[in-house]
C-alpha cells in the first residue's frame, strides 16, 4: 500500500471537520474498551496470562531463526510448501507465480493486513487474476473503490450502517436497507458463490505453529474456512514474526487475544490448518503455501525496537488511544493505525516518511497498559523522537527551541530571569485580564484554549521575600 | 504561573512535620527535552537534578509528570553510565508525587483545608500510569467534612495536553480536551481538582475559552490545604 503518513497533519484536519466521520467515531468511541475492560475483568487470571503471553513473544523472537526452521521443516513434511519474501513485493511476485502455476483465475481472500502491507490486490489484478475479499468488512472496502482499512480487525469501524446501505445499493443494484441482518445477507448471497468457484483462496495468519507446521486463524465470520478449504490451493500470508513454539503456547494466546480486541472469551472461529488435503481427508486445499514476509521485521531484531515485533494485532492499543479515537484509522496515512502503526510505519516505511507519527501522541500510556504482550509503546515512540533528532529529521526551529530551553535550564540565574521576564510578559499580553486569548508564541496554544495569565510574582521571588522575611522575624 | 500551588504543598508538608527545602539552583527536571528525543539536553538537566537533591531524605513534586520523570525514566537516561545510573535510581527510590508522599510515607489522613462543595478528581497520566496514583488524593479527598467526591466518566482518559503535543498538534489536543471538560461538566461537580499544571492549564484553559466560566479547576495541593494565610 502506498504510504500517506507525510500528510498527518492535512490529513487530520480533513478527518476533524468530516462531520459524518466524527459522528462514527463518537458512536463507536469507548465502546471496545468497555468490552474489554469487561472481559479482564471476568477473568481472574488476565494479568497472569498477560505476563505468561509477553514471555512466550519475547522468547521466541530471541531465537526467531531458529523457530522458523523448525516451522519450515514441519510444514514442508506436512506437505505446505513455504516461501519467504524478502518485502511485500516480493510477496506479491510469488503469489502470482502461485497462481500462473495453477491456472487461477479468482482468489478469495479472508483478512490479512500483511496483504495491505504488499498491496497484493493491486498485483493479483495486475497479474490478471481476481482477488474478492469475503470478511465482510474487507468486502465492503472492497467494493467502495478499495478504500484502505481503518482498524486491524474492525477495518470499516469509520462507517455507519447508512453508509454501507447506500454502498451496497448503488454497487448491488438492490433497494437500500439498513437492518445489518439483512445487509450481511446481502453480501453473503453476493460471496457465496464466489468461494464456490475460487481457484485459490488467500488468508493471513494470526500465529504459525513451529511444532506442527500449522497456521492459526481467528476470526469471527467464518469465511476464513471457507477460503481455506474449498478453492484448490491455499495460500497463507503473514509476517514472519508470527511464530510460536508449541499449541499449548498457542493456547495461552488465544486466552488473551480474543479478550483484548473484542472483549469476547473465545472468538466464532479458530482454525487450524496442517498442509493440504491428505488421503481419506473429507475436504482441504490439494496444494498449501506459506508466504512468509520479512518487510522491515529481521532488522528490528536484537535491535532497541524489538519489543514490537511481539504485537499480535489485537488492535486495544488503538481502541484505547485518545488520538485515534479523535482522527480515525486514515489519518496515520498507511497500512497500521494508533499507537502500534506509529511505532511501525516509520520502522517499515522509514522515519522521514513519517515523521509526525512518533510525536502524534500524548504519551498517556493508555496503550502500554492495555497491550496483551506489554510493548512499551509510548517508550518507542519516545525512541523514534530521538532517533529523528540523532538524524536531523526535526524542523530546525523546533531544534533551536529545545536546544535554547536547555540552555537556559541548565543556568538557574537565567532561568529566574527568564521566568520573570516571561511572567511580565504574560501579564503584559493577559492586559489585567486573568487570561490570554491570542498568544503569538504559541499559536497552537491558544487556537484551542485560553492561557491562564500568570500571578504577578514568580514562585522563586515570593520564595526568597517570605525566606528573607522569616530570617528577619527570627533576628527580632 | 502559580506560584500558590507551591506555597500550598510547602505547608502541607510543613504541617506534616517536615522541612521543606527548595535548591536556589532548581529548574527543570528536563520532561520535555526527553519526551521530545532530545536525550542529550534532557540527561544534563537530570545531572544537574540530581545533584542538587540527592543529599535529602525525600523528594516531593506536586506534578505527577515531573515525579514520573525522576522516578520513571532518569535510570534509562544513564543506560550506558553506571555510575550515574546508580545515583539516578537511589533518588528514584525517594522521589514522590505530593499525595503519595503524603499517604504512603508521610501516613496523613487529615488536611487543613476548608473547601466545601462538590469535586471530581482527573487523574492525570503520568501520576496514575508510571506511579500509580489513583487511591491517594481520593482518600485526602474523602478526609475533607466540606467535600463531596463525585467520579466523572472516563475520569482515567488522557485530558490531550501531552506537554508539546498540544502545541504541536493542537487540532486533535483541543478534541481531546473538549471530551474531556464535557466529562467533567457532566458529572455535575463544582471542581475538578487535579495533580499535575499542565493538565490544569490545558483544562481550565479549554473550559474557558468554551463558555464554562463557572466550574472551578484546582490543584490538589491548593484544595488539600486550603487558603494561603499570607496570601500570594
Ligand atoms: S501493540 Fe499490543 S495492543 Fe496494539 S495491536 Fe499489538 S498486541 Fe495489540
Amino acid at each position: 500500500m502506498d504510504i500517506r503518513s507525510m500528510h498527518f497533519v492535512e490529513r487530520v484536519r480533513e478527518r476533524l471537520d468530516d462531520d459524518e466521520l466524527q459522528r462514527n467515531l463518537k458512536r463507536t468511541r469507548g465502546r471496545n474498551a468497555a468490552s474489554r475492560a469487561a472481559a479482564v475483568a471476568a477473568f481472574s487470571d488476565f494479568d497472569a496470562v498477560r505476563q505468561r503471553a509477553t514471555e512466550i513473544r519475547r522468547s521466541v523472537l530471541r531465537d526467531l531463526d531458529v523457530w522458523l526452521e523448525r516451522f519450515e521443516a514441519k510444514a514442508t513434511e506436512r506437505g505446505a510448501t513455504v516461501l519467504w519474501a524478502r518485502d511485500g513485493e516480493h510477496a506479491c511476485e510469488l503469489i502470482a507465480d502461485i497462481a500462473k502455476r495453477h491456472g487461477v483465475r479468482t482468489v478469495v481472500k479472508s483478512k490479512s493486513m500483511v496483504s495491505e502491507e504488499a498491496g497484493l490486490n493491486a498485483a493479483l489484478e495486475a497479474a490478471g487474476v481476481r482477488p474478492v475479499e469475503t470478511d465482510l468488512g474487507e468486502y465492503i472496502l472492497q467494493i467502495n473503490d478499495n478504500e484502505p482499512p481503518s482498524h486491524i480487525i474492525m477495518p470499516v469501524i469509520h462507517k455507519s450502517k447508512e453508509q454501507v446501505s447506500e454502498l451496497f445499493a448503488r454497487v448491488h443494484g438492490t433497494p437500500p436497507k439498513t437492518d445489518i441482518e439483512a445487509l450481511t445477507h446481502e453480501a453473503r448471497a453476493v460471496l457465496r458463490p464466489e468461494f464456490l468457484a475460487a481457484d485459490m483462496g488467500l488468508s493471513g495468519g494470526n500465529f504459525l505453529i513451529a511444532e506442527t507446521g500449522s497456521v492459526a486463524i481467528v476470526t469471527n465470520e467464518g469465511n476464513g474456512r471457507l477460503c481455506t478449504t474449498l478453492p484448490r490451493v491455499h495460500v497463507a500470508l503473514t509476517g514472519i514474526e508470527k511464530v510460536i513454539p508449541t499449541l499449548e503456547d498457542l493456547s495461552t494466546l488465544l486466552r488473551i487475544l480474543p479478550r483484548s480486541a473484542t472483549g469476547q472469551a473465545l472468538t466464532n472461529y479458530v482454525s487450524m490448518l496442517t498442509g493440504p488435503k491428505h488421503a481419506g481427508d473429507p475436504d482441504g486445499p490439494d496444494h498449501m503455501y506459506f508466504v512468509l514476509v520479512d518487510g522491515g521485521r529481521a532488522d528490528l531484531l536484537g535491535s532497541e525496537f524489538e519489543d514490537m515485533l511481539r504485537c499480535i494485532r489485537c488492535g486495544a492499543c488503538m481502541n484505547h488511544c485518545p488520538v485515534y479515537q479523535t482522527v480515525g484509522g486514515h489519518a496515520y496515512g498507511w497500512v497500521y493505525p494508533g499507537p502500534m502503526g506509529s511505532v511501525l510505519t516509520p520502522l517499515y516505511q522509514g522515519l522521514e516518511k513519517a515523521k509526525d507519527l512518533p510525536h502524534a501522541a500524548t504519551l498517556c500510556n493508555q496503550c502500554g497498559v492495555v497491550c496483551p504482550v506489554s510493548i512499551p509503546l509510548p517508550e518507542l515512540m519516545r525512541r523514534l523522537r530521538e532517533k529523528q533528532v540523532e538524524r536531523g529529521l526535526r524542523p530546525w526551529s523546533e531544534r533551536l527551541a529545545l536546544r535554547a530551553w536547555a540552555w537556559v535550564a541548565g543556568r538557574p540565574k537565567l532561568y529566574a530571569l527568564a521566568s520573570r521576564i516571561g511572567v511580565r510578559y504574560l501579564r503584559w499580553l493577559a492586559d489585567g485580564r486573568d487570561r490570554i486569548q491570542v498568544m503569538g508564541l504559541a499559536p497552537g496554544w491558544t487556537a484551542q484554549r485560553d492561557f491562564p495569565a500568570p500571578a504577578a510574582k514568580t514562585f522563586r521571588e515570593l520564595h526568597a521575600e517570605r525566606q528573607r522575611a522569616k530570617s528577619r522575624g527570627g533576628a527580632r | 504561573m502559580r506560584p500558590s500551588i507551591a506555597f500550598a504543598a510547602i505547608r502541607l508538608l510543613e504541617s506534616a512535620g517536615y522541612t521543606v527545602v527548595v535548591p536556589d539552583s532548581q529548574t527543570c527536571c528536563g520532561q520535555p527535552g526527553y519526551n521530545s528525543g532530545d536525550s542529550e539536553a534532557a540527561r544534563a538537566l537530570a545531572r544537574k537534578l540530581i545533584a542538587e537533591f540527592e543529599s535529602f531524605p525525600h523528594v516531593v513534586a506536586p506534578s505527577g509528570s515531573c515525579a514520573g520523570t525522576v522516578k520513571v525514566h532518569y535510570a534509562d537516561l544513564f543506560a550506558d553510565e553506571p555510575a550515574w545510573r546508580a545515583r539516578a535510581e537511589a533518588l528514584a527510590a525517594k522521589t514522590f508525587e505530593l499525595t503519595q508522599f503524603l499517604t504512603d510515607v508521610a501516613g496523613v489522613s487529615t488536611v487543613s483545608g476548608t473547601f466545601s462543595g462538590s469535586v471530581t478528581y482527573h487523574d492525570c497520566c503520568s501520576g496514575l500510569r508510571e506511579l500509580g496514583v489513583k487511591a491517594q488524593p481520593r482518600a485526602l479527598l474523602d478526609s475533607m467534612p466540606g467535600v463531596r467526591r463525585i467520579e466523572m466518566r472516563d475520569c482515567e482518559e488522557c485530558c490531550g495536553f501531552g506537554g508539546l503535543f498540544s502545541v504541536k498538534y493542537p487540532d486533535i489536543s483541543g478534541a481531546i480536551v473538549q471530551r474531556k471538560c464535557e466529562s467533567i461538566r457532566g458529572s455535575g461537580a463544582y471542581a475538578v481538582a487535579l495533580g499535575d499544571l499542565g493538565c490544569m492549564m490545558n483544562i481550565e484553559g479549554r473550559l474557558r475559552r468554551s463558555g464554562d466560566e463557572l466550574t472551578e479547576v484546582i490543584h490538589i495541593a491548593e484544595l488539600l490545604a486550603g487558603p494561603d494565610g499570607e496570601g500570594g
